[in-house]
């Protein structure tokens, strides 16, 4: 698009300053990890210093919660991606009555506030089920509502790809299985891919829905975090594993780009580039 | 072609919707086993060996590694703590089964008791009981139906706080808070308590101010006195700055001066000191009390009766009130001991005093947390109960 | 040869693929067990048992639960007002915080989209997505620590003699409109995105002025993907207690659910059935604006 040269220039800045609304408090949270008091967060901070990264790093809890976590997230999104795969499948390759109702379903766990979905999901384990609460109620919990990001990257990459490759595919004498392994996969890989990354992401930061599943045992991050939060003498620690974790997912965020801007040759649409934000669209 | 979709539709329907009543059905059947109702727990007859860890709720302040790090090296429970900020949030968690005990308020332990969630406590398995304060004991807000079901932790006032700085003169009354002509002064840098047992503080305030209404007991409450607490609170939300509920967050409002005045626990007010910020509590030679009188706790270590950790939950209580062991954390957190040979344990050998350990005529000022119930005591039955009061809550903060 | 020596050995695998073979609706059933099994019986399963309780009652004192048909819950949300203030206070600041931050996303999208370099883009999805990974706890925290009365908001704003929001509705408004903003941005980057640039050269070319092209041609067809960014902010927004708690005082539905949930849960869940339906119809409307459609 052709743009005047003050039109460029607005733009630019009102991205600027989007960004800097964007960056601004993580900066802060930033300063605070180097905050001298334990106690309050003052503006300007009453000293630095770095005593809270050995001690962030040392503190047993916080690691604990930081593998808890990883392993929900892990869980949850292979859960996602089983679910969300086998949807997406059946919405995109096919025709049946209720086609447009799956969309609808698998955004419900996302749209509706976590506390209901919490409390809901916490009352069927102890009450109907009558099994206690814990990790497992957690990963429950999270794939819930992960479903609908993978769903959403892989239907928009099917709807995008022509069906004609798995005609072809089948007419060479190849059965569904085959055909699924060979051709649909490959070409859904990346958005896979992206929306997997994506979902872990939610996962890993969840702290409504996990509330009310996790019990007395273990602590996911976000949980640990908030317990932390409101005690006072450690205060700092929590920035400081904040900014530990913003700076480690420097790294899936950007294997998550690099994924989606790999294309599969022919069966690619207009541009990997959008794959990580249909992500977030829904379909 | 389309007939027979709809046929499967229909069909596809009518198993989900069935797969759905079936839900339900379980549903009715699951709560309906929920029944534990009373007080029909057993106590623990023996003591047994411990189980490697303990699961409790407390208040901010109460578990901490001065006294949980010796206990683990001598029983080898591991102490894994949740830290409660209100009431509500303790029945809560003990009503999920999943914790071996909790540091409970009055307004607590009548519902866990009546819930079945806590069990009667055996005090001849805690050995420190006996040295217990005897005002501490057949409590009832600690013994129901005659037997104990707890083991006093240590009692409080809540305390009327200001940044020293600001609000001049010292004041020495709820006014401050809670007469909306000298709370104006103090517009949005007031700071009360998030849960509906601070109508209680106004009804304290009023037993003094308003004392046509009657009222004895700040937990017992008739339709007009209620309504007049409440009335009162309405008024005094425009003042509020802030309601707390977890100690760290009245403690950053104060230190960062979004907060001057306000209703706070001793925990808060030490924090505070030792960052140096300029606070002060209501008048040291009224034993921190406004002339009022103020609501107090008396907190009282209950075992869950769905404990995975009994034993090493009577330790974790015997504990707790071991002299040494209670002067510490009466001197940590700035309440009175429970244990009566902690006042020789003190750092400092003028604690007890200082916080009318062993003065039972001081607590008759304070009035303990409790839970409000319909049966107000003294014959009559239409007091509001704990429903209504969390209903009120609501209401007036709007 | 390799064909019949595959012909020849008839595995299980085979077999059973052999059985889809032909078979739509079998396959269509076998794809959908799973997802609608977990959704529907798991998911609205449970959502139905926590909204029959709401018909239930509760025994003040013990907290149990007395199940029967009764409608007092709905009877108390009608008849108090302060609900009816709560609700309105959560739905509009809803309102708000979409609003807000569909008007903060489109440039930013739209720069991203269709006038940055692929590498200046590349840089900027990664930019947008980093925040998603910092805490929203403690992106919540710095907010309150900022907006605090020594906080670097009133620091920065003192020199013209101005005076930041303090904490209160218009601090959760801004606190929300700036934590889901990137789940704002990304949506209408990629419907920006999907517009070919064909289009726009077009329009160009007709004589339109870019405004013109932006009014006519931009705004409709990425309205769609606008929606589905607002099904995220208008959601999170309805839903969320915790940032109400540490930036106000104000309650939102979702802090009365979270206070009466221990004593009263079937209160809550009475409560609970308002964002329920809220966001229902907002789901259909945003089915009919067309923001499930991939064009």
């Amino acid at each position: 698009m052709r743009l005047s040269k003050r039109a460029t220039w607005l733009l630019r800045t009102g991205v600027g300053l989007g960004l800097a609304f964007i960056y601004v408090p993580l900066i802060v949270v930033g300063i605070y990890a180097f905050n001298a008091s334990g106690t309050t967060q003052k503006w300007p901070p009453s000293g630095l210093t770095f005593e809270w990264f050995p001690k962030a790093i040392e503190n047993e809890a916080a690691r604990d919660a930081f593998l808890t976590s990883i392993k929900a997230g892990l869980a949850a999104t292979a859960i996602a991606i089983v679910l969300g795969t086998l949807a997406a499948l059946a919405v995109a390759r096919h025709r049946f009555f209720g086609r447009e109702t799956i969309s609808f379903l698998v955004v419900l766990p996302i749209a509706l506030p976590g506390i209901v979905t919490g409390v809901a999901i916490s009352n069927t384990f102890t009450q109907v089920l009558g099994v206690s609460l814990g990790l497992f109620a957690v990963v429950v919990g999270h794939a819930t509502f992960c479903i609908v990001v993978v769903y959403n990257n892989v239907v928009a990459r099917l709807r995008r790809t022509s069906a004609s490759f798995e005609e072809a595919s089948a007419d060479l004498g190849a059965h569904t299985w085959q055909t699924f392994r060979f051709v649909t996969l490959p070409t859904m890989r990346t958005a896979l891919g992206a929306g997997a990354l994506l979902a872990f992401a939610l996962s890993f930061d969840e702290i409504i829905v996990t509330t009310f599943t996790i019990g007395a045992g273990a602590e996911t991050l976000p949980i640990w975090i908030f317990r932390n939060l409101f005690r006072p003498t450690q205060l700092p620690i929590v920035n400081v594993v904040a900014l530990l974790v913003v700076l480690l997912s420097i790294i899936p965020v950007y294997l998550a780009h690099r994924l989606s801007r790999e294309e599969g040759g022919a069966a690619a649409g207009k541009g990997g580039r959008a794959t990580e934000a249909e992500a977030t669209a829904v379909p | 072609m389309r007939r027979r979709d709809a046929h499967s539709a229909r069909t596809a329907w009518l198993v989900v919707a069935g797969l759905v009543a079936f839900m339900l059905v379980l549903a009715g059947c699951g709560s309906s086993d929920d029944d534990n109702g009373g007080s029909g727990g057993e106590e623990l007859q023996q003591l047994g060996k411990g189980e490697g860890e303990v699961d409790l709720i407390s208040w901010a302040g109460y578990v901490e590694p001065e006294w949980t790090k010796p206990f683990e090296q001598k029983t080898g429970c591991k102490v894994n703590n949740k830290v409660g900020g209100t009431s509500d949030e303790m029945v809560q968690l003990m009503r999920t089964g999943e914790y071996d005990g909790v540091s409970a308020s009055g307004n607590a332990s009548a519902r866990l008791v009546d819930g079945g969630d806590v069990d009667p406590v055996n005090v001849d398995l805690v050995p420190n009981y006996e040295t217990i304060f005897s005002d501490l004991k057949d409590q009832p807000y600690n013994t129901f139906d005659g037997k104990p079901y707890g083991i006093p932790h240590g009692r409080g006032a809540n305390l009327l706080m200001w940044n020293s700085d600001e609000v001049k003169p010292a004041p020495d009354s709820w006014d401050v808070m809670l007469d909306p002509k000298v709370a104006a002064k103090y517009k949005g840098k007031i700071s009360a308590y998030d849960d509906p047992i601070y109508i209680a503080d106004a009804a304290v305030y009023l037993m003094t101010h308003e004392p046509d209404l009657g009222i004895e007991n700040p937990y017992a409450l008739n339709d007009e006195q209620f309504e007049a607490a409440v009335d009162l609170l309405k008024e005094q939300r425009a003042n509020v700055g802030e309601y707390w509920s977890e100690a760290a967050k009245q403690i950053s409002a104060f230190a960062n001066g979004d907060a001057t005045v306000g209703t706070t626990w001793q925990y808060q007010y030490f924090a505070l000191q030792e960052e140096g910020d300029p606070v002060a509590a209501s008048p040291a030679s009224q034993g921190f009390l406004p002339k009022e009188g103020a609501t107090g706790w008396s907190d009282t270590w209950m075992i869950s009766s769905t404990a995975k950790h009994p034993n090493c939950m009577y330790m974790w209580m015997d504990w707790i009130v071991e002299p040494k062991v209670n002067a510490e954390v009466a001197e940590f957190f700035g309440e009175a001991p429970a244990q009566s040979l902690s006042c020789d344990q003190t750092a400092d050998k003028n604690f007890c005093e200082k916080y009318h350990a062993d003065n039972p005529a001081f607590w008759e000022r304070v009035y303990y947390w409790e839970t409000p119930v319909a049966d107000c005591g003294n014959g009559n039955d239409d007091c509001k109960d704990y429903n209504e009061w969390v209903q009120a809550w609501t209401t007036i903060k709007g | 040869m390799a064909a019949e020596a595959v012909a020849g050995k008839r595995s299980v695998g085979h077999r059973l693929a052999g059985l889809f073979q032909g078979r739509p609706r079998l396959q269509v059933g076998t794809l959908l067990a799973g997802p609608v099994g977990w959704l529907v019986v798991g998911y609205l399963g449970s959502l139905a048992v926590l909204l029959v309780t709401a018909f239930w009652s509760v025994d003040a004192l013990s907290g149990e639960v007395i199940q029967g048909f009764g409608l007092e819950n709905f009877e108390a949300l009608f008849e108090e007002p302060v609900y009816r203030d709560i609700v309105g206070r959560t739905v509009g600041v809803a309102a708000l915080v979409t609003l807000t931050d569909a008007i903060l996303a489109f440039p930013i999208a739209f720069y991203m989209a269709k006038v940055a370099s692929r590498r200046g883009t590349a840089i900027l999805v990664v930019a947008i997505l980093l925040p998603l990974w910092s805490s929203y706890l403690v992106k919540v925290l710095a907010w309150r620590t900022m907006l605090s009365n020594d906080g670097i908001v009133n620091w920065a704003l003192e020199p013209f003699g101005l005076h930041g929001p303090g904490y209160g509705i218009v601090a959760v408004w801004l606190v929300m409109s700036y934590l889901w903003l990137p789940y704002m941005i990304l949506p209408i980057y990629a419907g920006l995105e999907r517009i070919p640039n064909s289009l726009i050269s077009a329009s160009e070319d007709l004589g339109a002025h870019p405004l013109t092209t932006f009014r006519r041609v931009i705004l409709p067809l990425s309205f769609p993907a606008v929606v589905a960014g607002s099904i995220f902010t208008f959601s999170l927004t309805l839903g969320d207690y915790i940032t109400p708690r540490l930036v106000s005082n104000d309650q939102f539905i979702g802090n009365v659910i979270f206070n009466n949930i221990t004593n009263n849960q079937p209160f809550a869940a009475a409560l609970a059935i308002v964002p329920i339906v809220v966001m229902i119809a907002y789901l259909l409307v945003a089915r009919k604006l067309g923001a499930f459609e991939h064009v």
